[in-house]
């Protein structure tokens, strides 16, 4: 088979496109997490997120973020139609930078808190979560 | 007004002075997400509490965020330090306007 310089061309851009499209998908929770970090770039330590591995029921599934010294930690669900889910901002009083709750998923996705640390960097802890039926209604 | 909404907080009775102490929050609340649609088709609209704040004799200890995302009847599980005695006070916002608020005492001994 021989590729004009058509072909090519259009295969060229359809390559394109493929890699392009997954991010789009994430581009809104991208947003979210760009707002909360104003572009910064993120760590990997310093913060630590529980989920399940499997959820049943993606109408309540708990979750659980902990980061010591932390300010504020973001809380986002990346395959969700709207992927900010919580904002903690820990005060003065809090025993310790950690906290849990109930989350509602779509389906199956990547998980991903952020973390303000407090030398102000950023760290970010991600974790994927099997849905079963998701949590989201019609 | 979401109807039929009742905060319940679980804090312990006493603490020792500058103990780190679990506190379980919960409200009973709908969290319509704003994606679900009615019989007829038509979407049902968000109704959300959108903030819970967490307050210990006038300093914060958490000030939460909620979207969509969390789930019905909203639970949450903090921790916070208790260095005399006091009050802590917890509010939820509603996104009609309405605020729901619960304080529990907590005795040093």
């Amino acid at each position: 088979m021989e590729f004009s310089r058509r072909d090519t061309l259009a295969l060229g851009l359809g390559a394109a496109v493929v890699t392009v499209l997954p991010f789009s998908v994430n581009a809104a929770a991208d947003d979210v997490i760009a707002t909360f970090t104003g572009g910064a770039d993120m760590g990997d330590a310093g913060i630590d997120l529980t989920a399940p591995e499997i959820a049943e029921n993606g109408n309540t599934v708990p979750v659980e973020v902990s980061a010591p010294g932390a300010s504020a930690i973001l809380l986002v669900a990346t395959g969700n139609p709207t992927p900010g889910v919580a904002q903690f901002n820990f005060g003065p009083m809090a025993g310790s930078q950690s906290a849990s709750t109930r989350i509602r998923l779509a389906g199956t996705q990547d998980v991903v808190a952020i973390a303000k640390l407090a030398d102000g960097s950023f760290a970010k802890a991600s974790s994927t979560v099997k849905v079963t039926i998701g949590g989201c209604g019609g | 007004m979401a109807s039929g909404v009742k905060p319940r907080v679980k804090v312990p009775k006493k603490a020792a002075a500058g103990d780190v102490i679990t506190i379980k929050s919960l409200i009973s609340h709908k969290m319509e997400s704003g994606q679900r649609k009615d019989k007829e088709g038509n979407l049902i609209p968000r109704s959300i509490i959108n903030r819970f704040t967490v307050e210990f004799n006038g300093q914060s200890v958490l000030d939460m965020t909620m979207e969509p995302a969390i789930s019905t009847n909203p639970y949450v599980q903090f921790e916070a330090t208790v260095p005399e005695a006091g009050d802590f006070v917890f509010t939820w916002y509603d996104d009609d306007g309405s605020v729901y608020d619960t304080t529990k005492s907590v005795a040093i001994g």
